[in-house]
């Protein structure tokens, strides 16, 4: 029996289609991938299969089977029936997904209280060791912000399993988490599906993709573009659509031709605390004209140490040593926070030329000369920082950072929030304004792909520590200390 | 286990702080005032001697030095003594002691409607037509003097309908209307705190994890949205009181009552000055208990909060 | 509906301030004026809201009361503004340990009504109209300071303000440019609510007797002296208080709007 058999599905706002004509199935012990940008209409697709679209939205199928049940006119109150039961939901980041408020063992509990099923303490345990959740006894009743985001998302999981689903849809269910957590929650994740359920496991990341699905359906505003199993559309996509994404997560490594150039900055030993120590012992060369790469999980310290550098956080201890005055700018890793939103872009800008020096009356026009330079259209100088997407922001961000003239741009996390192909034109333009400005870069990221495909030199960090460095291609091929094999096993 | 007793040896410590402040502050509020406080006390009518006058500050007490009336102050405070009205002739805290019950009766069945009532709003005026009604008739309460609901009530249930007495404290009937209108102003905000609550809580991704688990919007509110609703309300529970307290007075002199607000506001008239203070040191040790009361309540309804943040100041967005 | 409602609620307010600087357009009796045959009159063609005991005019009492009982609202917020935010932004850029401590005290006020702060104010320094004003206006205090402290204090930290200092602006400048009308934008929403908050304890206050005495009119006064008798005289109690009602809704109606769109814009 089809787990999921969906022909059809059309999904609407009033009269404006936002999914069409979608159609696809899922067997049991299959994991089946739904991949596309933000706004192609994969999480609206997931929820059809739930019954739980938002408010004002209406869908229609022609045939919508969910694990054998005819859902296609489902009044709500059938929904409420197979949900949890027949099919259950893992969403993005536990912490906000799970009640804040209530105990782990009573969240992985309620399904089955809600559909009758006997929920014992035993079951629960076992549902949790099921999910490999360490010390299970004890976690039952932690609440989710006790717990770290690999283990809360095991719980959400847990709770997903409680009622015995056949399907289980994970939206974006790992996007929140750390590379190395990731990759355990992704292999879970093909557990489940290989003991026999269904999964429909939704991401824009196609390298998690890779390791958890057998087939992948890429959308595209609102329509199917190209579906297939994972090896086939990976290895030959035959849309354009499909092919932009592939190439986008799968980042060409930089040919570095300037492999050599004189040192820049000399760190040396440098450490900085907070409340808990944040950056201990870093030594390293930032050369000029390249592209230094710090990568690291969450709470590793790199953005610390990016900070250090451009001078707005002092070490405690150790040196930092510029060989020549050198004028460093920031592009924060929000851009949304690093504008004031009262302001427009524009003047946002102008209020940097002036700060650099330049005259009230050529401000205006440099302003919009530096929109140009980062692909921006002149007309976004006069809306506010709200009203622009997320990759105009990122380069608006740029845009300010250059009115300086700096000569070194430190980049934090620049784009860790982007569509893959958005990602992809503004790694270009960095690449492009490396060149024709000749910056030196020091860019900042959890991701390795990304690293990979921008340094020449990178420095890998956990916990404050800078455990290897060196040239990215040495680093990649030859990893020495056990934390870059994980962060490269993660990655494949 | 230690993290708790530190916890509550600093509460202990934050109780005592505020209510030698409230003393201080009440002692030294009638130091500085315009004017002798004997002749203050006396009226601007009293025709009296500086000897009587002498002699009544002897008796007082209010000539020995200022530090020696301090300790003695704190001293007598730590024994219950308030002090000593010296225009009723009676120990201060007999003269709040007696008016003491009538006011408690009144807040606490205000109190109570006040949750029936603001509970109902949250939950069954959550959408639509009944959702718009509540929220005007919040917008109305809460821009409306206490005093005057109490007079529109009176004259509509009382002297047009009659199906209340119009005054006295004899029956309990006479309880009905004050605390009606005592309640409505705390169950207007308690209602919109609440039900702001409810819905923020349903606007974050658990409410959908929920909804997923083939919940309905029944047990959603009751196990879930209802007890974030709470935890934001909780935060309001000091300015609520105070709130009754306040109105207490108000409505005590709209339906010609006894009570606290009787003992109040002839204090504040007649200028009776050690009645004044001793009011003051009772609202400072209500809102002392309340506070514990909510510090030790809150943790067990929203575990994320440390032990951090005493006596926190309610959100401002919410008071209006 | 919610635009008509803006409109009306402006509408009132600009009918009670014309009631406050010309009461004379809105009024045609005098409201001192006693005329003892004329007393207790029920709403009527001559007297649009009736006569009190003594046979004054209860719209023009109203309409006379506007300046006092509206104003004193409006005085008390406009000052407490100003020292709360003097107050409270100094504590944004002082030393940690002072401003914890001002914070503490200021969250223990903060903690009572404002008309319960006004009422123990008032106990201690007397009764009498400049009192109620003076009190009203300290039991407003708390709430601006610890609005402008807390903005003050985000917003220096801000990373829009760290990143302008980055780009090389002076600390003055991005303070200015960033922090301070940041601070105003709020504390003005936050003044437009409380004008209803600081006119509801004053009325309180007056109700009481502890206000202006008579016969000066004042809303919360001509409540009080319709109380006794309410059941024949309904509208010597009836008109104050909703004047008094419908203004703090206009008050609040424009307050909640103004912070609806300057959180939209910073959204």
């Amino acid at each position: 029996m089809t787990a999921v058999d969906v022909q059809g599905l059309r999904i609407a706002f009033g009269d404006r289609a936002v999914v069409d004509d979608v159609s696809f199935t899922v067997e049991p012990g299959e994991c089946v991938a739904i991949v596309g940008e933000s706004g192609a209409g994969k999480s609206l697709t997931a929820r059809a299969l739930l019954g739980l679209l938002p408010g004002g939205a209406s869908a229609t199928t022609e045939r919508l089977l969910v694990a054998g049940t005819d859902a296609a006119r489902l009044g709500e109150s059938g929904w409420r029936a197979l949900r949890g039961r027949r099919i259950a939901l893992v969403a993005q980041d536990a912490l906000a997904a799970l009640d804040p408020l209530r105990r782990i063992g009573r969240e992985v509990a309620e399904p089955m209280e809600i559909h009758g099923l006997r929920a014992d303490g035993g079951r629960v345990l076992e549902l949790l060791e099921s999910v490999s959740m360490p010390d299970a006894e004890r976690r039952v009743r932690s609440r989710p912000h006790e717990l770290s985001g690999g283990l809360r998302q095991r719980a959400l999981i847990a709770s997903a399993l409680a009622a015995d689903p056949e399907v289980i849809v994970a939206d974006e269910a790992t996007t929140a988490l750390d590379a190395t957590v990731q990759a355990r929650i992704l292999d879970l994740l093909r557990g489940i599906a290989d003991s026999g359920r269904a999964v429909v496991f939704i991401s824009h990341d196609f390298a998690a993709v890779r390791r958890v699905a057998d087939r992948v359906i890429v959308m595209q505003a609102g329509r199917i573009v190209e579906q297939g199993s994972v090896d086939e559309v990976m290895r030959s996509p035959r849309s354009d659509h499909a092919r932009e994404l592939v190439t986008a997560s799968t980042p060409v490594p930089r040919s570095s031709a300037l492999a050599s150039g004189a040192p820049l900055l000399r760190a040396a030993d440098v450490s900085k605390s907070f409340d808990r120590p944040a950056v201990v012992g870093a030594s390293f060369v930032l050369r000029a004209g390249s592209t230094l790469g710090v990568v690291g999980e969450s709470g590793s310290g790199k953005t610390t140490l990016a900070r250090m550098i451009v001078g707005v956080q002092h070490p405690d201890s150790g040196a930092l040593e510029w060989i020549s005055p050198q004028r460093v700018q920031l592009v924060h890793q929000n851009p949304l926070g690093a504008f004031d939103p009262r302001w427009t872009i524009g003047r946002s800008l102008r209020e940097a030329l002036q700060a650099a020096g330049v005259s009230r009356a050529s401000r205006a026009a440099r302003a919009l000369e530096l929109l140009a330079e980062v692909g921006l259209d002149r007309a976004l100088a006069r809306r506010r920082p709200h009203e622009l997407s997320g990759g105009q922001r990122q380069r608006a961000a740029i845009a300010r950072a250059l009115a300086a003239d700096p000569q070194v741009l430190v980049l934090d996390e620049p784009v860790s929030a982007l569509d893959p192909t958005v990602r992809q034109r503004v790694l270009d333009l960095l690449s492009r304004l490396q060149r024709e400005r000749a910056l030196t870069m020091v860019f900042v990221s959890h991701d390795l792909a990304v690293i990979a495909a921008v340094s020449d030199d990178v420095l890998v960090m956990q916990d404050g520590v800078i455990v290897e460095q060196g040239a990215v291609a040495d680093v990649f091929a030859d990893p020495r200390h056990p934390f870059t094999r994980e962060l490269l096993a993660a990655g494949r | 286990m230690s993290r708790a007793l530190i916890r509550s040896a600093g509460i202990l410590v934050s109780v005592v702080i505020v209510l030698w402040g409230a003393a201080t502050l009440a002692f030294l509020a009638f130091r500085i005032i315009p004017g002798d406080a004997v002749s203050v006390m006396l009226g601007p009518q009293a025709q009296v001697s500086e000897e009587v006058k002498d002699g009544i500050r002897a008796e007082l007490g209010l000539d020995r030095p200022p530090l020696v009336q301090y300790l003695s102050y704190l001293g007598g405070l730590l024994h219950g003594d308030l002090g000593r009205s010296y225009q009723l002739r009676m120990p201060v805290t007999e003269v709040i002691g007696r008016q003491l019950g009538p006011t408690v009766q009144l807040t606490a069945l205000a109190l109570l409607i006040a949750l029936v009532l603001a509970l109902a709003a949250a939950l069954f005026a959550r959408r639509g037509f009944a959702r718009g009604v509540v929220v005007a008739a919040e917008l109305i309460v809460l821009s409306s003097p206490v005093f005057w609901i109490g007079l529109l009530l009176l004259a509509v249930f009382a002297f047009t309908l009659g199906w209340f007495p119009v005054a006295g404290s004899r029956t309990p009937a006479t309880l009905v209307l004050p605390a009606v209108t005592l309640a409505l102003p705390v169950a207007a905000l308690i209602g919109q705190v609440l039900r702001d609550g409810i819905d923020a809580a349903e606007r974050q991704p658990f409410a959908e994890t929920v909804r997923a688990r083939g919940a309905t919007p029944a047990r959603l509110v009751l196990r879930h949205s209802l007890r974030h609703g709470a935890a934001s309300a909780l935060t309001l529970t000091a300015y609520l009181v105070g709130s009754l307290l306040g109105g207490a007075v108000l409505v005590e002199t709209v339906f010609a009552r006894p009570g606290l607000g009787r003992v109040t506001l002839a204090a504040i008239v007649n200028r009776d000055l050690p009645v004044v203070a001793g009011i003051i040191m009772l609202s400072a040790l209500v809102f002392v208990i309340v506070n514990v009361l909510v510090e030790l309540l809150h943790p067990l309804i929203d575990p994320r909060l440390g032990a951090s943040g005493r006596f926190e100041a309610p959100a401002i967005g919410e008071r209006r | 509906m919610k635009a008509a409602g803006l409109w009306i609620a402006g509408l009132y307010l600009a009918l009670v301030a014309l009631a406050a600087f010309a009461p004379d357009l809105l009024a045609t009796h005098d409201p001192l004026q006693t005329d003892v045959r004329a007393a207790l009159q029920p709403p009527s063609g001559e007297h649009l809201f009736g006569t009190d005991q003594s046979g004054r005019d209860v719209l023009a009492r109203v309409v006379h009361g506007a300046a006092r009982s509206a104003g004193i609202g409006l005085l008390a917020t406009a000052l407490a503004l100003v020292a709360g935010l003097a107050v409270g932004a100094l504590s944004g850029i002082a030393p940690r340990w002072a401003d914890a401590v001002l914070m503490r005290v200021t969250d223990i006020l903060l903690a009572f009504p404002e008309f319960l702060v006004a009422l123990i104010v008032v106990a201690v320094l007397g009764p009498g109209g400049a009192n109620v004003a003076i009190a009203v206006t300290i039991a407003a205090v708390p709430v601006y300071i610890r609005l402008a402290r807390t903005q003050t204090r985000t917003l220096r930290v801000a990373e829009h303000v760290e990143a302008a200092r980055i780009l090389g602006v002076g600390r003055m400048r991005a303070f200015i440019r960033h922090v301070v009308p940041g601070v105003l934008g709020s504390l003005s929403v936050l003044a437009t609510i409380g004008i209803g908050s600081a006119i509801l304890a004053a009325a309180g206050l007056s109700f009481l007797g502890l206000g202006p005495a008579e016969p000066q009119p004042e809303w919360g006064l001509m409540l009080a002296g319709g109380r006794n008798v309410l059941g024949q005289a309904w509208w010597i109690s009836v008109f104050p208080g909703l004047a008094i009602t419908l203004t703090v809704i206009s008050a609040t109606v424009l307050g909640r709007a103004l912070r609806a769109r300057m959180e939209g814009r910073a959204a």
